[in-house]
């Protein structure tokens, strides 16, 4: 299209002023809401013993989720991708519902699941082992909702790529692993790096889930999230500068991933 | 493949059947079953009274006008970031994946800050319609302009080119040259759009109030101890939103994912 001058600038104008509206300006409030009152006193909401246990369940819930997800992530992906049939089709059709299911659903469902009165309910409670309503169910949903992210990022990739290198490495006598691990891997792993990086965010910031089956007690299942939102839903000024606090440090840990994202999209086929 | 690749690939088919299946399809059998473990009567009080039935619409509307909004905004974006050129569009179009990095709980608060009752512009939103589906908007907007961002840079500028040296207007270029080759990116980003809208609960925890997006409803049934209603609901808010993706990603044709 030839686009005149006038029109190419009130296209950018509406793009520009959408974006100021919607993303730019709420980030630049939350810091200076947080550092309204001073960076002592943000400083102090965040290093609270409850922000520093919700800080270190926020991070034990993404080590646990993101390498089991990365793990069948690439499994999955290379079992839609170069097997095929009917049952890995199915499973291409299936690995999406986590995006599509509310979060709230994913904590009722596994309240049936492993709640007291669920279908796995009595086994627990006889071993006295606690799953929902303390951090294992925890676990369980942030795994689920950030389930898809590695699939989805490295699917595509591995369709690029194609195998003929695999063939080739498989006809010199490579045993399957050591074409995985010298072929395989390397050409997708941007594609991964990615998909962890995507996953990473979203079990960190999980609330909805978690929300569930957590027992909302500090300093034992209250994570990141779940902190913002029970002091923004407290009363009186100190109440909001603490959550206001809780949430930079959420703010800041995802500006490190925009980062980590912007540098490895470049790298990423744009291929979707 | 060699036999033992094929033997090695069936394991990895097992697992990751297995893996799917405790994770994620367990518990959402649990749901069904629960579902319509109970009067077919029961079944349908709960998801035909007047707070289900508004519930499903206020949920379903809020995210199929945000996926509209998003498809148009999305791929305004999409077109300056790509064919435009301005000082500090890099950093834009890095912070286009804020959202996707920013917990939703941080999102909320933002939006109440700057709409709600303190709002420095005088806008009071929170608490309504409205600041449901600018949370949704925010949330999804990552997801028309990554999609159709790749296929307008691919795009031949050369018959836009020819066609407007035969006369056609920017209006009817971009109706019959260039959305035509965007169709399938902008609708694939919208249905996704759509998906994450509809299961959208961080962002609006806060901000939603008294707006009973169908999410809260459940949320609400499980707390007040009522799992046959929550599953019920669940139930059919999964299958409608299943039924409006398919719809939505048909309209764009299929697109390789």
């Amino acid at each position: 299209m030839l686009i005149s001058r006038r029109a190419k600038l009130s296209l950018r104008t509406i793009a520009l002023l959408y974006l100021l509206g919607l993303l730019i300006l709420p980030v630049v409030v939350v810091f200076f809401k947080t550092f309204e009152h001073g960076f002592g006193v943000a400083w102090g909401w965040m290093t609270t013993p409850a922000a520093i246990s919700a800080l270190s369940l926020s991070l034990l819930m993404a080590l646990i989720a993101v390498p089991l997800n990365t793990i069948f992530g690439v499994t999955c992906a290379l079992v839609i991708v170069r097997r095929r049939g009917r049952l890995a089709a199915v499973l291409d059709a299936l690995i999406d519902l986590p995006f599509l299911v509310s979060p709230i659903i994913v904590g009722l469902a596994l309240t049936l699941v492993y709640g007291i009165h669920g279908w796995f309910g009595t086994f627990f409670t006889d071993h006295g082992i606690r799953i929902i309503f303390a951090v294992p169910g925890m676990v369980l949903a942030t795994i689920f909702v950030s389930l898809p992210f590695v699939v989805r990022e490295v699917a595509p990739v591995l369709v690029e790529v194609g195998d003929e290198q695999e063939q080739a490495a498989a006809t010199l006598g490579a045993s399957d692993w050591q074409t995985f691990w010298r072929i395989t891997l390397p050409s997708i792993r941007w594609g991964v790096i990615y998909g962890v990086i995507l996953s990473t965010a979203r079990a960190l910031g999980e609330i909805g889930a978690v929300l569930v089956v957590s027992s909302l007690v500090a300093g034992q299942t209250l994570t990141l999230p779940l902190l913002v939102y029970q002091r923004a839903s407290q009363l009186g000024p100190g109440a909001v500068t603490a959550a206001y606090a809780a949430a930079t440090e959420l703010a800041v840990i995802s500006l490190v991933v925009l980062l980590a994202m912007t540098a490895f999209s470049s790298r990423r086929p744009q291929s979707r | 493949m060699p036999r033992v690749a094929r033997r090695r690939g069936g394991l990895a088919l097992g697992l990751s059947t297995l893996y799917l299946s405790v994770i994620v399809l367990l518990p959402l059998a649990a749901v069904t079953v629960k579902a319509v473990s109970q009067s077919p009567s029961d079944f349908w009080h709960s998801v035909t009274n007047p707070l289900a039935i508004r519930a499903l619409a206020i949920s379903l509307g809020a995210a199929l006008l945000s996926a509209a909004v998003g498809a148009v905004m999305g791929t305004l974006i999409a077109w300056v970031l790509i064919r435009d050129d301005f000082p500090g569009k890099r950093i834009i179009n890095a912070l286009i994946d804020l959202p996707f990095a920013l917990p939703t709980v941080v999102a909320a608060l933002t939006l109440l800050a700057l709409y709600g009752p303190d709002s420095p512009f005088g806008i009071h939103l929170a608490y309504t319609r409205a600041v449901v589906l600018v949370a949704l908007l925010f949330v999804t907007l990552p997801f028309v302009v990554r999609s159709v961002q790749p296929v307008l840079l691919e795009i031949d500028k050369e018959v836009e080119e020819a066609a407007a040296s035969l006369g056609a207007s920017n209006a009817v270029i971009f109706k019959r040259v260039v959305l035509p080759a965007l169709r399938p990116a902008i609708l694939s980003g919208a249905a996704l759009a759509f998906a994450r809208a509809v299961g959208e609960v961080g962002s609006l925890l806060i901000i939603a109030g008294k707006v009973q997006i169908a999410s809260l409803v459940i949320l609400n049934d499980i707390e007040s101890d009522a799992p046959h209603a929550a599953a019920s609901l669940s139930l059919v808010l999964i299958v409608l939103s299943l039924i409006v993706l398919v719809l939505i990603r048909r309209l764009g044709g299929r697109v390789a994912h």
